[in-house]
């Protein structure tokens, strides 16, 4: 009877607490303390929104027009007022007012950054996705499938001693070569930079998957006679996502960083797709004429690289569990 | 009994040894056929940089590719490379010169880049870092945490424009280059003070990465053994703080960063191409983007191999390094 009580009274507290706090609550409750990492997020979020709206505005109905010459405008500064009476009116602007100014061409700046927006981040989001897909192919074979034997050497042995091979290549040399060597091409640049770039992932994935191949949870998939591509994917891969998501999101950076230094050695996206990097290393040769050209690609680019290594960082510290107790 | 336990000791470290060089070599090779093969089958070739050139002529075409040895099937032309190589035979494709005898010119060109660039990023880094890392949370540690991530998130190039604009309207002297033209007779300290000026600031902007990312690093390694049981025991027993934080906390947390000589100079090298190129330094990352330009294989290769020699060195020095400083490593 008292212990029925007892039990019973047990059973209300539990009622009365609160709800445990899911993965994503937690997350987010540790993200929420990093101001940086908020400010990054914020900054993003807005880049993307920014990005799509510019390729609506600047390729299907063109608001903003980035490709237009309009000589006797060249090289006017930020917020000037279009020339009215040497323009034609559908050549002019919005509002008849160039926001950043115009180049060496007499293009909108403004555009031409708008539409580098979506170029720019479409190269980094498309090189780390390549980066992801075979770090995680390669990660996962070699932590998953690692005993199995070809011939005389491991799974893993060859994997792994792949890995160490790629990472004896100088990366920026490599990329640099192989894209002065190929056709000019936006598409080779996104593959070059994800081939050359997936070898940390490589590795952290192959870590998580030898230590989660271990775990109750997996060991009581494999008893229960689920199907190997079900372990992988719903069990093993979504609990090892953690450091490729921040590995990833830093990746993002470090992409549009090499296309900006390839678009200085002249090996970069070439026209007539404006990325940040070109405009700002086409700018480089004004920098006293018309400073505008250089520094707001270089701010923009700074401002964006900076927003997602802030917020890497910050989801580093969050979905980190051995970093959050210190 | 103690003699035979040395012994045995120093028989496991030399077979520790060789294998790891063997697998290296073997990591080497394999890193020489992919670089030789996407280098080989990727278009572009040497024969065609001047195609608009109206004195060529198919039958120099021709030529070209049959002093190159470009018509020959891929592992033949691997194997002539390597035996050039390892001969000192192999000629640029450019303007015949030796290849390795100018590579090593221009490497002694790069090396007070790459050696200013070390110290700059060392001694920097270290004090930011571990004052970071006592200061946790405070101003000062903010403040370069943001900084860090600031620094590296410019483009190399933007800051440094940036930089050669500011530093020769400030200070009028000029950083373009080894040294200034026309200098030669000048007194011995002027030319020094020179060569000093042109040196500081390339190698002050190779550094800029560098220092971000390692006093990042300090500052984790410090938290990590600041939290354990032995610096707690330190402060226990009563000892200073500054004795607690250098002698027993930094000791510990120095460990990792002898691995991280191995990856220093590789590291420096590849990203050199950009900066040479902004400053105008005749150096290695020069030799080779030129190399590029001018689809100059065998030094493009070279330069690529010789590269991988080093990270593999590097990392072999920085496992044996690791094993002497740390007695827990054991090597098997």
């Amino acid at each position: 009877m008292a212990t029925n009580e007892s039990a019973m009274s047990t059973q209300q507290e539990i009622a009365q607490l609160p709800p445990p706090e899911t993965q994503l609550q937690e997350f987010w409750r540790i993200l929420k303390k990093d101001r940086l990492a908020i400010f990054g997020m914020i900054v993003l979020g807005l880049l993307l929104m920014l990005a799509i709206v510019a390729k609506f505005t600047t390729e299907w109905v063109v608001i903003f027009d980035p490709s237009t010459v309009r000589l006797p405008d060249k090289f006017l500064p930020p917020m000037s007022e279009s020339s009215t009476n040497l323009i034609p009116s559908e050549d002019r602007p919005v509002f008849g007012v160039y926001l950043c100014g115009t180049d060496e061409l007499g293009r909108d700046v403004f555009a031409r950054m708008l539409q580098g927006s979506f170029v720019s981040l479409s190269i980094g989001f498309i090189a780390v996705g390549i980066s992801v897909a075979i770090g995680i192919l390669l990660g996962g074979l070699s932590g998953y499938y690692g005993n199995v034997k070809l011939g005389f050497i491991t799974v893993d042995t060859l994997i792994m001693r792949f890995t160490d091979v790629m990472l004896c290549f100088p990366t920026f040399f490599l990329i640099l070569t192989v894209v002065a060597l190929l056709p000019p091409s936006i598409y080779n640049i996104m593959i070059v930079i994800g081939v050359t770039s997936w070898m940390g992932t490589a590795r952290f994935v192959r870590a998580e998957f030898l230590s989660l191949r271990e775990q109750d949870f997996v060991v009581a998939a494999k008893a229960l006679g689920l199907p190997e591509h079900r372990i992988i994917f719903r069990h093993m891969i979504p609990n090892a996502m953690a450091p490729v998501l921040v590995s990833a999101t830093i990746g993002v950076a470090s992409a549009i960083l090499t296309e900006s230094g390839l678009s200085f050695l002249g090996f970069g996206v070439q026209p007539p797709f404006a990325t940040w990097g070109n405009i700002l290393s086409d700018g480089k040769g004004f920098i006293f004429d018309a400073p505008w050209l250089f520094f707001i690609p270089g701010f923009a680019i700074l401002i964006v690289v900076l927003a997602f290594n802030l917020f890497g960082e910050g989801l580093r510290e969050a979905l980190n569990p051995k970093l959050r107790r210190r | 009994m103690a003699k035979t336990g040395t012994y045995a000791s120093i028989l496991i470290m030399w077979t520790y040894i060789a294998r790891n060089i063997l697998q290296r070599i073997v990591t080497l090779i394999i890193v020489s056929i992919v670089a030789h093969s996407v280098i080989h089958l990727a278009p572009g070739e040497p024969s065609q940089v001047d195609p608009s050139n109206p004195r060529m002529k198919p039958s120099d075409i021709e030529n070209i590719r049959a002093a190159f040895h470009l018509d020959d099937p891929l592992h033949v032309q691997y194997v002539y490379w390597m035996r050039d190589l390892f001969t000192g035979e192999l000629k640029s494709f450019k303007d015949n010169q030796p290849v390795l005898p100018k590579i090593w010119q221009r490497f002694l060109n790069s090396l007070p880049l790459l050696i200013c660039a070390t110290l700059i990023i060392w001694s920097l880094s270290f004090p930011t870092g571990i004052h970071a890392a006592i200061r946790r949370g405070s101003t000062y540690d903010r403040t370069t945490t943001f900084t860090a991530y600031a620094l590296i998130s410019i483009p190399g190039f933007f800051l440094s424009y940036i930089m050669i604009l500011w530093v020769v309207n400030t200070f009028n002297v000029p950083v373009i280059g080894m040294k200034t033209f026309g200098m030669e007779d000048a007194d011995m300290v002027f030319r020094s003070m020179d060569r000093l000026w042109h040196l500081v600031i390339p190698s002050l902007m190779s550094a800029i990465g560098g220092i971000a990312v390692l006093s990042r690093y300090v500052r984790s390694q410090m938290l990590e053994v600041v939290g354990q049981d032995y610096v707690r025991t330190a402060r226990a027993k009563g000892l200073s703080e500054d004795n607690v934080i250098y002698r027993h906390a930094l000791q510990n947390a120095l460990l990792p960063f002898v691995t991280m000589f191995g990856f220093l100079l590789p590291a420096l090298i590849g990203g050199s191409v950009i900066f040479e190129q902004i400053f105008a330094w005749p150096g290695l990352g020069r030799l080779g983007y030129e190399a590029i330009l001018a689809r100059d294989f065998p030094v493009i290769l070279t330069i690529n191999f010789i590269a991988a020699v080093l990270t593999l060195v590097g990392t072999l020095v920085s496992d044996l390094l690791y094993a002497v400083v740390d007695p827990r490593i054991r090597l098997q």
